[in-house]
């Protein structure tokens, strides 16, 4: 395959995981926030430091409240992080891909992308936000399905898996970071009601209430559910579980001895971690190295696969419309 | 309401669908009893359907703008089909096959010894001022001795019926794909005719296309790399040019996917590493190919393309210099070239042409500006031309001095007033004027799209059928009448 279509079709899985999980996010926020009472509420802006967005939205100097938070998160143009331009990159890296994905699924990727234009007037308002939102994460399950299903298990594939799993693994981390931040570092027997919800809001985020339930059977605590979206190998959200397919797809790839190297070290990093004894502020800098370290996966694997970036003057030629004069349909 | 087809104003021109008589003509009557079973608003629905399946499938052109860059539109397509009998379309067939043929034999011939020239059958003052000549390919034989592999004559019928030819594209011709997803499109829309009617399958174009390539391939004593070279996503073809790659199972590559290496073979970068290229279908033009022999500032191409080429390890398609042939002027001489390589009589007719490089005839083109069409000879898409009848006085002067300072640069037509097809129009059912684009596949052996892309202007009274001037299509059925 080539270098330029596996990075096409890396970027495409992380744009629309990235979408996906932002989706995610910006719903069970709306739900966690009717559970709590005024004043204990963490309002809107983790949100903003979830999606590594603070350097995108400060500067502007605009409200942070509820309405300009989940435009700028959902619908704002400017905002690289937004629904709106993940999607927007998706699409243009779908739309050189034609021949790559199944007609199927690309037929569906073009409808969505086609929907979410035309719906995204409803995703401001409170009442029709929800549906929106879960058109999204559904629609994106559909795609996860249709590839699963019609997909040749190809170069291709695996480069979509890498791409989906290391924006998974990254985005779990980021929940588990924020989250954890305004919650109450040590063990107390009995959780305050308050941050039980907040517990299950991080569970929520990745849908993973019920398959934390059914996997730990054991009441909300701190150490569990860090543990849960951090180190669990059966739960495919956690970041373990989406590191170990990362190296089962570079498994399957050539020359990919280095890569390989890189995530072994991840790995090493995250069974010597101890979750439940931590001070809060070492936890943030554990989960800011393991954050760092999922990034030099990605480095080393755009070193190995991707071609070199284009320069400018290329990209302009690319721009150009019509350069071969005889298209005459 | 159904169609009242006495009211359709069949009788100004030659109509595709409708007889003289008003009654439909054999290869449309199956369509016309299915058409008239319906009414208006029943029409009006499968128009949406058929809208919104191309817009699911993802069916687009792309238009540039420049105030918006490039845009993406769904491709227009007209759902009633337009219908052509077997039994002529095997004569069509015939004359496109003997004329790819020729214009084949020529272009090697102008490349080599240039017989035509020395018989005096084809004057050597319009090679050397040909734009798409090229010196570097004097003295080359490209596989099978062929240069045009691929072509899409546009051909037209005028009001007393007969089909003329009106061009020869022959550097990077489009429309191919489109003609076969209007067919997926209609289709769906009217499953029914297609059960009862003799419709021939058009959808065998990219396996034909694939075959063709793979004769190309220096290296037969394996399966051969075949790809497609598109200059990328903002190009107004590159729907088509991902499409034929998809259908064939090749890769859609970028010059900056490819290099020229030591051993002059050209290899595309994959995850794997450098893997070795025999056949190129490629959808630049000539000038973009290869930075280090033509336009040094492109980056398009791949540097040593044309030295990879010349050695014979890869093959071109179309072979680089075949645009020579791609050349209104040279167009006026297709009959005379059947006649000298294949001393045969052409099949299909040109429509008539002046030459404004000879002087008699550009003096009979100025006096009579008010009632020709005056082309540019290397123009496409219908840019740079005169619309006689329908300019301004001033337009005419303004372009009468075009003319003088460059008349090898123009040819004059008739105005040919097109055939029409009944088109859907608003909530209306009223003739438009068509034409049509077969495409000729030539290697070892030499083949013919079933049909063509049928383009239409959907502006009353218009001649213009190009979508990028408001044009819109129709799926073509060659109908067997007797079967």
């Amino acid at each position: 395959m080539l270098a330029r279509v596996a990075e096409n079709v890396y970027w495409l899985a992380r744009y629309l995981e990235r979408a996906e999980n932002t989706a995610r996010l910006v719903s069970v926020n709306t739900n966690l926030l009717l559970d709590l009472p005024a004043g204990y509420t963490p309002g809107w802006q983790p949100l903003i430091d979830i999606t590594g967005s603070r350097e995108t939205f400060d500067p502007r100097g605009g409200r942070a409240d509820e309405r300009s938070i989940v435009q700028f998160l959902i619908a704002d143009p400017d905002n690289p992080g937004s629904i709106a331009s993940s999607l927007k990159m998706a699409s243009e890296n779908a739309r050189s891909l034609r021949d790559v994905l199944p007609t199927a699924t690309w037929e569906l990727l073009n409808q969505f992308f086609q929907q979410f234009a035309e719906q995204l007037p409803t995703a401001l308002s409170k009442r029709t936000r929800f549906n929106f939102l879960k058109r999204i994460v559904l629609t994106s399950q559909m795609l996860t399905g249709a590839i699963e299903g019609t997909m040749n298990r190809n170069d291709a594939y695996t480069f979509l898996m890498l791409g989906r799993n290391l924006e998974r693994a990254d985005m779990t981390s980021r929940i588990a970071d924020v989250r954890s931040a305004q919650l109450p570092p040590t063990e107390t027997p009995e959780l305050r009601p308050f941050d039980t919800i907040q517990w299950m809001s991080v569970l929520k985020s990745l849908s993973g209430y019920q398959m934390y339930w059914l996997s730990r059977r054991t009441r909300i605590s701190r150490a569990d559910v860090l543990g849960f979206v951090l180190r669990d190998e059966q739960f495919p959200r956690a970041c373990l579980f989406c590191l170990k397919q990362i190296e089962r797809c570079l498994r399957a790839l050539p020359h990919s001895a280095k890569v390989l190297d890189t995530l072994a070290i991840v790995f090493g990093f995250l069974s010597d971690v101890e979750l439940g004894a931590l001070e809060q502020i070492v936890l943030h800098d554990i989960i800011d190295l393991l954050q760092l370290h999922i990034n030099g996966v990605h480095a080393e694997i755009a070193k190995t696969y991707f071609p070199a970036p284009v320069n400018a003057s290329t990209m302009r030629q690319l721009q150009q419309p019509d350069t071969s004069r005889a298209l005459s349909v | 309401m159904s169609i009242d087809w006495t009211a359709y104003p069949a009788r100004d021109q030659y109509d595709e669908l409708v007889g003289p008589g008003g009654g439909a003509r054999a290869a449309g009557r199956a369509l016309m009893r299915y058409l008239s079973d319906l009414d208006k608003e029943e029409i009006g629905v499968r128009q949406q359907a058929a809208e919104l399946a191309i817009k699911e499938m993802g069916i687009t052109f792309t238009v540039y703008h420049e105030q918006d860059g490039s845009i993406d539109r769904a491709w227009p397509l007209d759902i009633i089909p337009r219908t052509i009998a077997r039994k002529e379309w095997v004569r069509i067939e015939a004359g496109l096959k003997q004329r790819v043929a020729a214009l084949n034999r020529f272009i090697d011939d102008v490349y080599h010894d240039q017989r035509i020239v020395a018989a005096g059958v084809f004057p050597a003052s319009i090679i050397a001022t040909s734009r798409n000549y090229r010196p570097m390919c004097v003295g080359i034989r490209p596989p099978r001795g062929c240069w045009a592999h691929i072509c899409g004559s546009d051909i037209v019928r005028g009001k007393d019926g007969t089909v003329y030819v009106l061009e020869d594209n022959l550097r990077v011709p489009s429309g191919v794909s489109y003609m076969i997803e209007n067919r997926q499109v209609v289709k769906r829309v009217f499953p029914e005719l297609f059960e009862s009617a003799a419709i021939l399958p058009v959808d065998d174009y990219p396996s034909q296309l694939y075959d063709m390539l793979v004769a190309l391939a220096p290296r037969q004593d394996r399966r051969p790399e075949v790809v497609v070279l598109t200059p990328g996503i903002f190009n107004s073809a590159y729907f088509e040019h991902a499409y034929l790659a998809r259908q064939m199972g090749c890769e859609l590559v970028e010059g900056r996917d490819l290099a020229v290496l030591d051993d002059d073979c050209v290899y595309m970068r994959t995850i794997r590493g450098w893997t070795r290229i025999d056949v190129i279908y490629r959808r630049i033009d000539d000038d973009f190919l290869d930075p280090t022999v033509f336009r040094p500032e492109s980056t398009l191409g791949v540097s040593g393309l044309m030295r990879a080429w010349a050695k014979g390890n890869v093959a071109l398609a179309n072979a680089p210099g075949a645009g020579v042939a791609d050349d209104k002027l040279v167009y006026t001489y297709v009959p005379d070239m059947i006649r000298f390589y294949l001393d045969e009589a052409p099949i299909l007719p040109n429509v008539r042409s002046w030459r404004c490089s000879e002087p008699d005839e550009l003096d009979h083109v100025l006096a009579h500006l008010d009632s020709l069409v005056v082309k540019p000879v290397d123009g496409s898409g219908g840019y740079g031309m005169l619309m006689g009848p329908a300019a301004s006085q001033r337009e005419r002067t303004h372009f009468a001095t075009q003319l003088k300072a460059n008349p090898r640069n123009y040819i004059a037509q008739p105005v040919i007033s097109l055939s029409t097809v009944p088109t859907f129009v608003g909530d209306r059912i009223e003739p438009r004027h068509v034409d049509l684009r077969p495409f000729i596949l030539s290697a070892a052996k030499t083949f013919v799209t079933t049909g063509g892309l049928t383009r239409v202007a959907l502006r009353q009274g218009s001649l213009v059928v190009n979508s990028s001037q408001g044009g819109g299509s129709k799926d073509t059925w060659i109908v067997d009448t007797e079967a």
